[in-house]
């Protein structure tokens, strides 16, 4: 018996959304390595709040430069990145996502997976703050337009919008205000004109893909879960966020959604026992996330759920809300508010969302990866464990490490945390751990 | 018969700064016994800027929380908040923790940065009697309609008060409250032409405890105390001094030490702060008659400053900078950032390469509201000002 990850050949024909996910990755950069010379309009956005529907709309190529920093670190070169940043004279004490994207823009775009092009207009949300101020460094380095998109979130704990009411309708309005008036800097930036029938085509595929994706996530309330949110689901939050309203998206998470129910009816898991369920709250380790997970797998941990689904994808699964396609641009501004209060906002009061997903997911403890240099996940995070623990009795583990910095993971320390952790679960009644040796066998 | 004391502008002043001193270090906020007349609670607001008025308005006494100096032990604030996080943010959760701030009626943040967000959390968990909220200021100042979701933001948040106290905060009241707060905007406006003008006549210690004193009394009481302070520092007959003028920036938010402060008053006349540019930030009179709300969120729009965590396209960072430097003829700037704050390390940054670029010199300094030694600091900045004074003769 053992837990290890399930290696098992795909069943015939059965979607590998790993190789699907990877080669629609390299088709992204290998388009936008060209967008240039194409002269296509590209946009730098953020996974948290960036009117991509209206961007698609005008056909704006997407740089991600969250994705361009991650991908350094999953390529194993983001040091270099950082360390040129560094040398350039930025602190150590900034989002290491800012610092390997400065390290970009001085090794003249070139980056691991291609050439990022010079964009045309940058859109950065408030959702975080170094959203912000890396805009800033655009703007101020590279002449690049930007659009701050200002978001109201979550004011309070207890905090409830209903679609429609006064506080929607508000929050809404000046949304919407905003939407109109990025269209109009979109039409000068492409010199065409808005087309709402795009807009509305967008939305449509994005509908398609969120009801996919929320049915993915809610396969995974399965025992065993099918898949690992801080593994398999990094994938797929890549494409939910880069291909996000177009074909290839739609078709991406409709197979996935299919591939995965076929796995559930198998009764498979990710694992081979699924001894203990996890939540991941915070930002994944992007340099060694294969490790950080298969120290838990080895165990029989599994990470059913993480937070960062929600908000690093945008928020809209928790808006339950879809767009009305019958009026696009009111229902854009409409839905954007609700997942800003609801997916985004509500990081601050993190405690509620934790205590739903716990429940959600039916999870034995939640594991917190507090990152030095990313203060919209970890400002609040002991604070937020202390009250999980306390308040809601369920174990917690916390460890540290960085987004994409190696300096800062500490592999042996991390190991035994994660030891002590599941032997202090079983302590309490779970699972029996295995004896590392018999896994290793 | 009672013999006349003669007026001394000198006695005048070391007593008025006296008061200030006392309230600008006090950490702890008026419990309910000791409350000044006509209010009947607080309100704590974290920087960088909040609607004092609103507050003033509905009798509660806006106290500005500006974490807890280097005075403060941390006991209950390291479990709670990463080593990572700046030093205003775990002092103002040590002081929710620890009791001192326990007896106000909510505490409200704002989206200046996500530490700064965070707070709203820890209070919900930690403190839930009080009201404690985001204050969502948008980071878009730019797109027409700013003015109307701030105006809605604003009688949420009036809304939200009124039913914590109670009773209504009337129009009236709110216009009441403008006009106190724009005497108060004139005398500040004085303060800081003074400083620029006639720097030799008051220190940036000095101006920065009669500034921050507002903190912890209504704002009626500190207009008499500036008023009294300005006319006493206008009879002042000291030298000019031979040091050189300079601006300092990154005070927005955490507070420098004041041992930081008289460090650089030693050697150098500091003409212009952006210091608790929050307690500032209408930079005119806000309009006391009509709709009092609208006139405060158009306020924000149209009649402020800038600081490194508003996003303002009118307003770009280094423009701003140099604008201060130009008004108030510096010679160089000292760029400070608080250790850990990344928006001030950000701005330090591009302002440092900036002016590189302009010929212009500058200091970069890290504080800490912590910090407790400051000979290093001092022979830093000293070092500074002699290479000005050298370079300018
Ligand atoms: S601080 Fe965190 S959320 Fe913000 S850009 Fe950096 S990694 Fe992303
Ligand atoms: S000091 Fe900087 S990081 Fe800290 S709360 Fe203020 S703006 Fe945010």
């Amino acid at each position: 018996m053992s837990t290890a990850p399930l290696q098992a050949a795909p069943v015939a024909d059965e979607f590998d959304s790993r190789a699907e996910g990877s080669r629609l990755m390299k088709e992204w950069y290998a388009q936008l390595e060209t967008a240039n010379e194409r002269k296509a309009a590209v946009a730098n956005v953020f996974v948290m709040g960036n009117a991509v529907e209206i961007l698609r709309a005008f056909d704006f190529e997407l740089v991600f430069p969250e994705i361009n920093s991650l991908q350094t670190g999953v390529r194993k070169v983001s040091e270099e990145y950082i360390r040129l940043s560094e040398d350039y004279g930025m602190s150590p004490d900034v989002c290491s996502y800012v610092k390997a994207d400065v390290g970009l823009i001085l090794k003249e775009n070139a980056h691991p997976a291609g050439r990022i092009p010079k964009a045309s207009l940058a859109v950065a949300s408030n959702m975080c703050g170094t959203f912000i101020k890396w805009a800033e460094i655009w703007e101020r380095w590279l002449k690049t337009p930007t659009f701050v998109l200002d978001l109201p979130g979550q004011r309070a704990a207890g905090w409830q919008v209903r679609p429609g009411d006064a506080q929607h309708s508000a929050d809404t309005r000046w949304v919407e205000a905003q939407f109109k008036d990025l269209i109009e800097k979109c039409e000068k930036i492409t010199g065409r004109r808005f087309d709402m029938d795009r807009l509305a085509e967008v939305e449509e595929r994005v509908n398609k893909m969120v009801d996919h994706w929320n049915n993915v996530m809610a396969l995974n309330r399965e025992v065993p879960a099918p898949f690992n949110a801080m593994l398999d689901g990094l994938t797929y939050i890549g494409i939910m966020n880069v291909y996000r309203g177009t074909e290839e998206g739609v078709e991406f998470m409709r197979r996935l959604e299919s591939q995965l129910k076929a796995k559930v009816g198998r009764g498979e898991g990710r694992v081979a026992e699924e001894r203990f369920r996890l939540l991941f709250s915070g930002t994944p380790c992007y340099v060694s996330m294969r490790r950080l997970v298969e120290l838990f797998e080895t165990w029989g941990g599994v990470f059913a759920y993480s937070d960062y689904l929600t908000f690093a994808a945008g928020g809209m699964d928790a808006a339950d809300l879809r767009y009305d396609t019958s009026r696009p641009l009111e229902s854009l501004a409409e839905v954007t508010a609700i997942a800003a209060h609801r997916g985004l906002s509500n990081q601050f009061f993190a405690h509620e969302r934790l205590a739903q997903q716990i429940r959600d997911y039916a999870v034995d403890g939640v594991v917190f990866h507090g990152i030095k240099s990313c203060r919209f996940v970890s400002s609040g995070m002991a604070d937020t464990r202390e009250f999980i623990n306390r308040r809601l009795d369920v174990p917690t583990l916390y460890i540290e490490s960085d987004l994409i910095d190696p300096r800062y993971w500490s592999d042996a320390q991390i190991k035994n945390r994660v030891d002590a952790f599941f032997e202090a679960l079983h302590q309490r009644g779970g699972a029996a751990p295995l004896a590392r040796k018999a896994i290793t066998a | 018969m009672n013999a006349q004391v003669p007026y001394d502008h000198e006695i005048e002043l070391t007593n008025v700064l006296e008061r200030c001193n006392a309230a600008a270090r006090d950490a702890a906020i008026p419990g309910k016994d000791a409350l000044p007349e006509g209010f009947s609670g607080t309100l704590g607001h974290f920087p960088v800027y909040f609607p004092e008025e609103i507050a003033h308005a509905g009798g509660l006494l806006p106290v500005n929380i500006l974490g807890g100096g280097n005075k403060l032990e941390l006991k209950h604030a390291d479990a709670r908040m990463g080593s990572f996080v700046c030093s205003i943010c775990r002092s103002t959760t040590e002081l929710g923790l620890n009791g001192t701030l326990q007896g106000m009626t909510g505490f409200i943040t704002h989206p200046i940065c996500d530490a700064a967000k965070h707070l709203a959390g820890i209070w919900a968990r930690n403190l839930p009697d009080q009201l404690a909220q985001i204050l969502y200021l948008p980071q878009n100042v730019n797109t027409p309609g700013a003015a109307r979701y701030i105006a809605a933001e604003y009688q949420r948040l009036r809304a939200d008060l009124e039913k914590k106290i109670g009773h209504a905060i009337d129009d009236e009241a709110l216009r009441n409250s403008i006009r106190i707060y724009n005497v108060n905007r004139r005398l500040l406006r004085e303060l800081y032409r003074i400083r620029r003008d006639e720097p030799w006549k008051v220190s940036c210690t000095e101006s920065y405890l009669l500034l921050r004193s507002r903190t912890r009394m209504p704002c009626e009481e500190h207009n008499a105390l500036l008023a009294r302070a300005l006319d006493a520092i206008r009879h002042r007959g000291l030298p000019a001094q031979d040091k050189p003028r300079v601006v300092f920036v990154g005070g927005f938010c955490e507070q420098p030490p004041l041992e930081m402060l008289e460090a650089i008053d030693e050697t150098c006349y500091v003409v212009d702060d952006d210091i608790l540019i929050g307690l500032r930030w209408i930079t005119e009179d806000v309009p006391d008659a009509g709709d009092p709300i609208w006139a405060l969120a158009e306020s924000y729009v149209d009649r402020s400053d800038a600081s490194p965590v508003q996003h303002d396209s009118r307003k770009m960072k280094e423009d701003y900078l140099m604008d201060m430097l130009k008004k108030s003829k510096a010679d160089a700037a000292i760029l400070t950032a608080a250790k850990f704050c990344e928006p001030g390390l950000d701005e330090q940054l591009a302002w440092s390469k900036h002016l590189d670029g302009e010929n212009i010199p500058y200091l970069v300094l890290e504080f800490e509201e912590k910090m407790t030694s400051f000979e290093q600091m001092s022979m830093q900045v000293e070092t500074f000002a002699e290479s000005l004074l050298f370079a300018l003769s």
